[in-house]
């Protein structure tokens, strides 16, 4: 290039100068107007920065919605979802925005309660016409928004793991399905490496999440010839306390070995529950848990040393070892810091924390592919979306809104934070319909209408 | 041309795999002191056990399998950080291959640990491994061992694993010493001897195994049904004490005062922010070694700092209402709700309570029976609690006042007691013991905004279901609703378990409304 670029004002100003001299009035008069219309240039980049740019490639601001509890009982959980999908839109914007435009967050707070949660997607759809909601962390609340977003064709991204038996084509689901979480677990229970266990005591909070994956794991249990006695399903109430009965039955369905406890108990029962457990003199190596809702953000608060050489499955750790984990876990210490957040640097990541984190960045580049925000053409694009997570490369389906992912399980330590002991080779493909309860039924949208029978 | 340039690629890429196998072997040997590891670094190359560590990082299996039976055979304790190396290098074959091995050797050295609770999950690994191997170290390790629990669970792992001998007469006598035993974790195993019996080839000497096995597994079993008796009813008095001593602040603030406490579950909150606070200051300011007497120390602060904010609670919000039943119920549920939002806001989640080492793990009383010491310990605290409340309201000048105050509230004041001091200390005095419960509770459940909720209504329960003002009809009250629990819990589940008590509470207060124990004669203050 022998042009000197227009906005680089210094040099205008410098080539401009010599030539000043022995020139007419109406030539200076001509020269000093570009010169100033170069130097105005220039100063408008130079003060409004990356934003006035923005605004004139790409327009107006893309306006997405956060739809996490930020009070009540689920908060503990879902505020860090809040502060991850916001620690990516300020890097997306810092680097550029989506297609030169940048985003703007709108943040609600449907306050842990079902009803609100509806109410709050349809003021967001509706309303502030969002192009994409992340959000929701129970079932409950995804299925009390479900029908907002069909009718009104939004887009949700849903970050964590779930029962599956769902295939709405206005959700993706980056968390995992049963066969990326609670059946590879069990598979590896049942594995030489895993200990060969062979007794199961399934243990969960009564409602849809442990209901629906224990009926797929017995499902898949007795597929695999493991005798009917040698299953225990039970349930506890939410914030169930006293665990004394429950852990004598588990002791006594231990007894003799081979036995391990798959564990879907959900929030504040986990404590009295691992403490029972050990104080009962039961350990890890008579009769493991294996969780699939105890991950480091839930291990921070509790005494860890009850729990120590239990697993858990997720499909992703924070001690996960790659280069983008190491940033990205730093990074978002650094935000929560910068941000005054409380435990600022003290904050963990965690898999759903990962899953919101990556949702925002997918359903980006499927805005960039697209061309448009517009939901029906970033739905297209997102499908066979790939992006190096930190957690590692995950891939969106081709047709069944779910997410490929690699299964890890993990060991508790004594600092909070997980030991990876198996991992799974490659991607898992989801299955948002179980092969073991139903094996006639598919999701596709693409050459089905979502859900589908099988011949 | 391509295959010969991978060639060499492939060979370059098994070097380092090599050298590092190599290294494995070496650096261990190098880098420690200890005198075996110079021993087994000085070894002749044709010593069994350097062979074995070679082969079982091999390809083959069979050599890795036998290689594993020489290792733990020959070997001891201090090949385990060599092991280790291999198996953090190895593939999932090689670690398979490698587990038992350091099992075995591990568990082998810990049978000779200070510590009794390590001895005793040597000796239950060991039985679990199913290595024949051990019998010998099972059996010398019980000779000398002085624990009997500890013995026990190393001559039922003996005996377990003699099941496998394969010698008839072996045989026999282990499955006689387990019955003697009552050995609960070895019925699965002679189980099996029974039903190999029933095969149609069963030999003559498998069928008197098989009766030799019945016999046992029926003692087994027999002693098992009485064991999770006694567990049973320990279960149901340590719920009942929990409940009780929940109840008891309530018992006094609803009974004898009349007001219906909705926050005193956030009062209990009080009491186990504030052993957590104790126990951060703890870790801040003091040593690890003194860590343990947090615990102690917390006792006196959680009640002082409930009973503090009880007091604050009565003179600015409760005084104004006394005698105005719905009121006080609104007054302190809307105090309950700006605490637990005030506790999430400025605690999170960020608050483990960190039982003490002594509160940890449990006594095996009896074979099948284990009792876990913090429920010992919340029992102990509960007796202790209703000693003292007994003592305050009927053997001291205070209690009078109290129970003056509640009979007839005009003619005490006229007698020239300050009721509204009366009422103060009073109401002060229950929150302090609110805080107390909260206290014991650190030690069985979490420390967390919504730990009022989830027993006040249980708490409610006991209180109305024993009969309000009678701190007597608490105590049964609570007796029963606990046992009750546990009682139905086994047979219907947790879920239902809950259920049968509301249903069965109700009931009883359309029977009986006043509760198990009606306050007498008349009532002055209606």
């Amino acid at each position: 290039m022998d042009k000197k670029p227009p906005q680089d004002s210094q040099n205008v100003t410098e080539a401009g100068a010599p030539t000043e001299t022995g020139t007419s009035r109406r030539e200076f008069l001509g020269q000093s107007g570009r010169m100033a219309a170069g130097v105005g240039v220039a100063a408008l980049l130079g003060n409004l920065g990356n934003y006035a740019l923005s605004y004139a490639a790409g327009g107006p601001p893309i306006k997405i919605g956060v739809l996490h509890s930020l009070s009540g009982t689920m908060a503990i959980s879902e505020v860090s979802l809040r502060d991850v999908v916001l620690m990516a839109v300020e890097e997306i914007n810092k680097a550029g925005g989506v297609m030169g435009r940048q985003i703007e967050a709108k943040v609600v707070d449907p306050a842990s309660n079902w009803d609100l949660f509806a109410e709050k997607a349809k003021q967001l759809l509706l309303e502030d016409k969002v192009s994409v909601v992340f959000g929701c962390w129970t079932s409950v609340s995804r299925k009390s928004v479900l029908p907002v977003f069909e009718k009104n064709n939004g887009l949700l991204f849903y970050p964590v793991q779930y029962e599956g038996e769902e295939c709405s084509r206005n959700v993706f689901y980056t968390g995992a399905a049963v066969n990326q979480q609670a059946a590879p677990a069990v598979e590896y229970l049942m594995s030489p490496e895993g200990g060969n266990y062979k007794k199961f005591y399934l243990l969960g909070t009564d409602y849809v999440y442990p209901r629906t994956t224990n009926k797929i794991l017995r499902a898949m249990l007795l597929a695999k010839k493991v005798p009917a006695a040698n299953i225990e399903e039970e349930y506890t109430p939410f914030h169930h306390q006293d665990y004394q009965t429950i852990c004598g039955k588990i002791k006594k369905f231990a007894a003799g070995g081979g036995a391990a406890v798959v564990s879907t108990i959900n929030g504040d029962s986990n404590v009295p529950f691992y403490k029972e457990f050990g104080n009962q003199g039961l350990r890890a190596e008579d009769a493991p848990i294996m969780a699939f809702s105890v991950a480091e953000d839930e291990l921070r608060g509790m005494d860890t040393s009850a729990l120590v050489g239990h697993l858990a499955a997720w499909n992703y750790y924070q001690s996960v070892d790659t280069p983008q984990n190491k940033k990205f876990v730093a990074n978002f210490k650094a935000y929560c810091k910068r941000n005054n957040l409380p435990d600022g640097e003290n904050r963990v990541t965690d898999d759903p924390i990962e899953a919101a984190y990556f949702g925002v960045y997918v359903w980006k580049q499927a805005v960039e592919k697209a061309g448009s925000p517009e939901v029906d053409k970033v739905r297209k694009a997102v499908y066979g979306q790939k992006f190096l997570a930190p957690g590692g490369q995950i891939m969106m389906d081709e047709a069944n809104q779910h997410t490929h992912k690699p299964v890890l399980i993990g060991e508790i330590l004594k600092n909070g934070q997980f030991k990876t002991i198996w991992r799974s080779k490659g991607l898992v493909k989801p299955e948002p319909w179980s092969e073991y309860t139903n094996p006639d039924k598919g999701c596709d949208w693409i050459n089905h209408q979502g859900t589908y029978q099988k011949k | 041309m391509i295959s010969l340039a991978r060639t060499p690629k492939k060979l370059l890429a098994l070097v380092p795999f090599v050298f590092l196998s190599l290294g494995m072997g070496l650096q261990p040997a190098l880098a420690v002191d200890e005198p075996e590891q110079t021993d087994s670094a000085t070894r002749p190359s044709g010593d069994p056990i350097e062979q074995a560590l070679i082969d079982l990082k091999g390809e083959d299996a069979a050599a890795r399998n036998k290689a594993a039976e020489v290792l733990i055979e020959k070997g001891d304790a201090s090949l385990i950080p060599r092991l280790d190396e291999i198996r953090e290098m190895g593939g999932r074959a090689v670690r398979q291959a490698v587990k038992p091995v350091v099992d075995v050797l591990k568990n082998r050295a810990n049978l000779a640990s200070d510590s009794p609770d390590s001895r005793r999950s040597a000796a239950s690994d060991l039985a679990s491994t199913g290595r024949k191997e051990a019998i010998p170290y099972l059996k010398q390790a019980a000779e000398k061992e002085q624990v009997w629990w500890v013995r026990y669970t190393m001559e039922e792992s003996r005996h377990f694993l003699e099941l496998n001998s394969g010698d008839p007469a072996v045989q026999l006598e282990a499955v006689k010493k387990l019955g003697e035993l009552r050995s609960l974790n070895s019925v699965t195993a002679l189980k099996e001897l029974v039903e190999a019996a029933q095969q149609a080839d069963a030999t003559d000497q498998q069928k008197i195994l098989a009766a030799a096995a019945e016999a046992a597994i029926d003692r087994i079993e027999s002693w098992s049904s009485w064991a999770s008796a006694i567990e049973t009813l320990f279960r149901g008095i340590s719920l009942s004490s929990i409940l009780l001593i929940m109840s008891l602040g309530l018992a006094i603030v609803f009974g004898l005062m009349g007001v219906i406490n909705m926050a005193h579950g956030e009062l209990m909150m009080i009491g186990a922010y504030a052993t957590f606070i104790t126990q951060q200051a703890f870790i801040a300011w003091l040593s690890p070694d003194v860590f343990d007497w947090y615990f102690p120390v917390a006792l006196p602060v959680a009640f002082l700092s409930a009973a503090l904010f009880g007091w604050v609670l009565e003179a600015t919000v409760i005084r104004f209402l006394y005698g105005r039943l719905l009121e006080t119920l609104l007054a302190t549920w809307g105090v309950s709700l700006i605490l637990m939002q005030a506790a999430r806001v400025y605690f999170g989640d960020l608050t483990a309570v960190i039982a003490p080492g002594a509160l940890r793990g449990g006594a095996q009383v009896m074979v099948g029976v284990y009792l876990p010491y913090n429920r010992i310990f919340i029992i102990v605290l509960s007796i202790i609690c209703v000693m003292g409340i007994y003592f305050l309201l009927f053997r001291s000048n205070l209690g009078i006042r109290v129970r003056s105050v509640t009979q007839n509230r005009n003619m005490s004041a006229c007698l020239g007691i300050p009721t509204r001091k009366v009422d103060s200390y009073t109401f002060a005095f229950a929150s302090g013991l609110a805080g107390i419960a909260g206290w014991a509770l650190t030690m069985v459940g979490n420390v967390d905004p919504g730990l009022g909720q989830n027993y006040i209504v249980d708490a409610f329960m006991v209180v109305v279901t024993g009969g309000v003002g009678k701190l007597a009809g608490t105590i049964w009250a609570s007796l029963g609703i606990g046992g009750l629990n546990k009682l139905i819990e086994p047979v219907s589940g947790a879920v239902y378990g809950k259920v049968f008590v509301l249903v069965g509470v109700i009931l009883f207060l359309q029977w009986r409304p006043q509760g198990l124990f009606a306050a007498k004669g008349r009532s002055a203050d209606a």
